[in-house]
């Protein structure tokens, strides 16, 4: 079974992000490497990946006849995905505890979402 | 054997077979929507078939192999059991837990999958009362006010995301075990809570089906975890306060306080067994939690033939003991009413009046207030706390008391 955890990423009032630079600080990074050796160790490890802030993306709909292409994220939040873990788990018991060492360690709340 | 006997040994294996069929329906199908519906079916069939084949010598036994059987027929109607649905299958741990001195009953598995942290508490609380208790979806509706559709559709939503997530059917690991205890006691209590000062203006005030349920659910509990002191203790603490239940609405349905509830009409039977669960954690000689202290308090009080003969100084030891574990403004409210009785109620004002910021939506907050206030003769004061307190309270026999108590303030 696996599961996505994602890292929720928040902005405070005003537009200003929660920390200096929206990515994660030396001590994060250190304990989020320690977590994922983790991961690894224990046969939960399947990918994980830290993302750039929303204003780098770009939306894409290819749905009618030719390719739209626009500039930023689909949804303007103050809260935004940072980064995610898919991690392997036996069952939600087992997913629960590494996304909560996983929170620790990147010092953010995260979400825990089965794939289907 | 009369209609009336086959009705009662009906909802007699209703009540003690239920949880046990749905969890064992549950450990082999791996599916609570197939267990649940299994279950109904069997216990539909006893209604149909009892009355004329007589009630069977093991009723548990009869249900159990009826469901199986009704599971199995569904199984194969839908096709069920094709590979996807294996995979959905819930995870059934065949190691058996670490001791807890507890039995690994597959109730027990049962009640920790409903009343799983990563569920909604409204969810938890209705889907361990239907799982576990057995009670309909529409008798759940009610006792909570919601549309029966709506919560039928709470109850498949957490079904659902146990099935999808991946929730366990399983008992906790011992490191975990304390925690997730204490969040099946807040489920049940919740129900018994919901029962004891039932809201809004067009139901009962206090509504007996569901303290009841409550009840017999924590006794359901005690017998699987007996070891256990918190589910002694909340199990005491539901049994002394259900002891005053028929004393605390008056016959025009106003609340009756304590002093005024005629105590000769407390179940004493019901005192008695919870007094023994009391001392039974006193005699353990283990400190106490949240639910052992409350019993405790319940127990001071229901040991005294009269208000005045109350161990005030003792219920006020108690609830210094509970503030250490729980720093709830709340529980520093009931300090202070005791604190009235022990030192006055010029010095319970002053603690009271430092929660205000905390309280001042709460209406036990107001009422407190009122009542101090109209003790100590500012009567005016007194008068606008009840106004607020009236304001604030969604049970219909505590509006009809403190609207009594306002209006006889000189």
């Amino acid at each position: 079974m696996q599961y996505l955890v994602s890292v929720i990423e928040q902005f405070l009032p005003g537009g200003v992000r929660e920390d200096k630079t929206g990515s994660a600080t030396s001590d994060e990074m250190a304990a989020i490497n320690a977590f994922n050796d983790r991961l690894k160790a224990e046969d939960h490890w399947v990918f994980a990946g830290g993302l750039a802030s929303p204003d780098t993306a770009t939306i894409i709909d290819n749905r009618g006849e030719e390719a739209m292409f626009t500039d930023g994220p689909f949804l303007e939040s103050k809260e935004h995905l940072g980064g995610f873990w898919i991690i392997q788990a036996p069952d939600l018991d087992v997913a629960l505890k590494l996304a909560a060492e996983g929170s620790k360690a990147c010092n953010r709340r995260v979400e825990v979402r089965p794939f289907l | 054997m009369s209609v009336a006997d086959v009705r009662e040994a009906i909802t007699q294996a209703h009540h003690e077979e239920w949880a046990r069929v749905v969890a064992s329906l549950t450990r082999r199908f791996g599916d609570l929507d197939i267990a649940e519906d299994a279950a109904a079916e069997a216990f539909a069939a006893a209604v149909e078939r009892w009355p004329a084949d007589g009630v069977p010598p093991n009723p548990g036994a009869w249900l159990t192999t009826t469901a199986n059987r009704k599971a199995i027929d569904r199984i194969r109607r839908e096709n069920k059991r094709d590979d996807k649905q294996k995979e959905a299958q819930m995870v059934y741990d065949d190691d058996p837990p670490e001791p807890i001195g507890a039995i690994d009953d597959e109730r027990l598995r049962l009640i920790f999958t409903c009343c799983h942290p990563a569920l909604a508490m409204e969810s938890r609380v209705a889907l361990t009362l239907r799982m576990v208790g057995g009670l309909t979806v529409p008798e759940i509706a009610r006792a909570f006010l919601v549309q029966e559709t709506a919560m039928g559709r709470r109850i498949t939503r957490a079904k659902a995301k146990i099935k999808a997530a991946r929730i366990p059917f399983r008992v906790p690991a011992a490191e975990d075990l304390p925690a997730r205890v204490c969040g099946v006691l807040a489920v049940v209590y919740l129900a018994f809570n919901e029962g004891y000062l039932a809201t809004g203006p067009d139901t009962d005030p206090v509504r007996h089906d569901l303290t009841a349920e409550a009840i017999r659910l924590t006794r359901l509990i005690r017998a699987l975890m007996p070891e256990d002191g918190e589910v002694a203790g909340l199990l005491a603490l539901m049994l002394l306060t259900e002891a005053r239940r028929t004393t605390r609405v008056s016959a025009s349905g106003e609340l009756v306080a304590l002093d005024e509830q005629d105590r000769g009409a407390w179940d004493a039977s019901l005192i008695a067994e919870g007094h023994r669960l009391v001392r039974e954690r006193l005699a353990a000689g283990v400190a106490p939690g949240r639910y052992q202290i409350l019993a405790a308090i319940s127990a001071v009080h229901t040991s005294a033939r009269d208000m005045r003969d109350t161990d005030w100084s003792q219920i006020v030891a108690l609830y210094d003991q509970l503030v250490r574990l729980d720093p709830s403004p709340i529980i520093a409210l009931n300090r202070a009413i005791a604190v009235a009785e022990l030192d006055g109620p010029d010095v319970a004002l002053a603690a009271v009046d430092r929660l205000g910021d905390k309280l001042a939506g709460y209406h036990a907050y107001h009422a407190t207030r009122a009542d101090l206030l109209r003790r100590l003769g500012r009567s005016q004061k007194s008068r606008a706390a009840y106004d607020k307190a009236i304001e604030l309270a969604g049970n219909t026999a505590e509006t009809a008391y403190l609207t009594r108590r306002r209006d006889q303030l000189g």
